[in-house]
């Protein structure tokens, strides 16, 4: 089945850099997916509320402030609260090895960092939306 | 997906759960399978809601207005829901939704739900699929629902066309759009609006919108005005909100409306039936055979076009036989 992949892109807390965010929307524009990006200084709440509405199917964070800490887990909560469980959440900016441990062990997806290739997060997205369907279907 | 799958969601949905609301909204997008059912359970609810289009060249500022919009109806108390349709790609599929970047606050509302969708190719039924998501949020219960796409191409127009009160915004570099747009969005604006009056010609452009509306026929004793509207400042929103409600008032008189919905619903029945007759004409191997030969003929002169086509007809509505018939 070739359902087209829906992604909320989104900026949560204080800081003011978005041109990863853009970068990231765009590439994942041009590989076939819907991409609504949300803008600057998104409250979690604000997140998850714009992802529950859109329905999408992956949410993509982004963080250079440090307060990656606080968001990205709060997301992932706020969604699971909701009933979104099946929404994949993963991070792109500046965070450390040793959160990135703790935030996968919190049920965050893959994080990218500075360098990545674009091509290995629509990768990653692939794979794990493919290996969610096959999942669902099973069910 | 499961039949009882989307049961469930449709139950939850009666119970006012917003992540159903979301999850039908992509199932009648995605799978023109899952729709018939869906809408049939849901359509007894719907038709409390108000439909309005807005629509209008690129970047001529309609979220933004849009979002205006949304925040005064929020002053009264309604209840609101928003479907943006933003252009696909046409190369990858994909697409950035990006009017909800422009509605950030009115976004954050619980009192607005705001979808944003892919005009995903005119195959995908963008006109069908849109108007089936605003069905949803009438009957979810909304009371305005409004529905924003780019004013070019024939899809978006059906769009704008599905609504009860069809907002045009323009701006004031839009003089010569006007001409080259007189055949498709002069005939379907109830309403008119110069965006953007903080930039020079915005006066000019109105005057020359008034005059080219003059020359066009009232419709059913409707004068669409022309306003100015400065988004930015939230200038001239609150006399856009009071000529929509004042069109609302005029279609529902005489019981307007209904006849509305009853045309909005024909037109969806008869695309329904058009494209089910075009699948199954085309599929037909035998047809596609007929027309294989009978394109070398055509083109080489052997075969008359009328004779052609009247070959490919499907059965029952060949010309002749139907004049026989009719003897």
């Amino acid at each position: 089945m070739s359902e087209i992949i829906r992604v909320l892109v989104a900026k949560p807390g204080l800081d003011g850099h978005d041109r990863g965010a853009r970068v990231i929307a765009l590439a994942l524009k041009d590989a076939g997916m819907e991409v609504i990006y949300t803008g600057l200084h998104q409250t979690p709440e604000m997140v998850v509320e714009a992802a529950l509405q859109e329905d999408v199917d992956v949410v993509a964070l982004s963080s250079l402030s440090g307060a990656h800490m606080n968001h990205f887990p709060r997301v992932r909560e706020l969604l699971d609260e909701a009933g979104a469980s099946r929404i994949l959440v993963v991070g792109g900016g500046i965070v450390p090895d040793k959160d990135r441990e703790e935030l996968s062990s919190l049920g965050i997806g893959r994080f990218f960092g500075p360098g990545t290739d674009t091509r290995d997060v629509i990768d990653y997205i692939h794979e794990e939306m493919a290996a969610r369907r096959a999942n669902e279907e099973e069910a | 997906m499961a039949q009882a799958m989307v049961s469930a969601l449709i139950d939850s949905f009666r119970q006012g759960d917003r992540l159903a609301l979301a999850r039908l909204i992509t199932l009648v997008e995605n799978r023109a399978s899952a729709r018939d059912e869906i809408i049939d359970s849901i359509l007894p609810l719907a038709g409390q809601a108000y439909r309005i289009g807005i629509t209008g060249p690129p970047g001529s500022g309609k979220s933004t207005l849009l979002e205006e919009l949304l925040l005064k109806y929020r002053k009264d108390g309604k209840s609101l829901g928003v479907i943006a349709v933003d252009p696909s790609s046409p190369f990858s599929g994909g697409a950035l939704l990006g009017d909800r970047l422009r509605m950030r606050r009115a976004g954050a509302d619980p009192g607005v739900f705001i979808r944003s969708l892919g005009s995903r190719g005119a195959l995908g039924g963008l006109s069908e699929a849109a108007d089936m998501a605003l069905d949803l949020l009438d009957a979810f219960g909304m009371e305005r629902v409004f529905v924003e796409t780019v004013g070019v191409g024939q899809s978006e127009l059906d769009v704008a066309e599905n609504a009860y009160t069809t907002v045009v915004v323009l701006v004031p570099e839009s003089g010569d759009q006007i001409q080259t747009m007189k055949a498709g969005l002069m005939e379907i604006g109830d309403v008119f609006v110069v965006n953007k009056t903080d930039r020079e010609g915005a006066g000019r452009m109105m005057e020359a919108l008034e005059l080219s509306l003059e020359e066009s026929p009232a419709r059913e004793g409707w004068k669409p005005p022309v306003l100015g509207t400065c988004a930015k400042t939230a200038e001239g929103v609150l006399e856009l909100q009071a000529a929509i409600e004042s069109h609302r008032e005029h279609i529902s008189q005489y019981g307007k409306l209904g006849n509305l919905r009853k045309e909005i619903g024909l037109r969806r029945i008869h695309k329904a039936v058009s494209s089910s007759v075009t699948r199954a004409l085309w599929s037909d191997p035998r047809r596609a055979k007929l027309l294989d030969r009978g394109l070398d003929q055509w083109l080489s002169g052997a075969v008359a076009f009328g004779e052609l086509v009247e070959s490919l007809l499907p059965e029952g509505l060949h010309a002749k036989s139907q004049g026989e018939g009719d003897e």
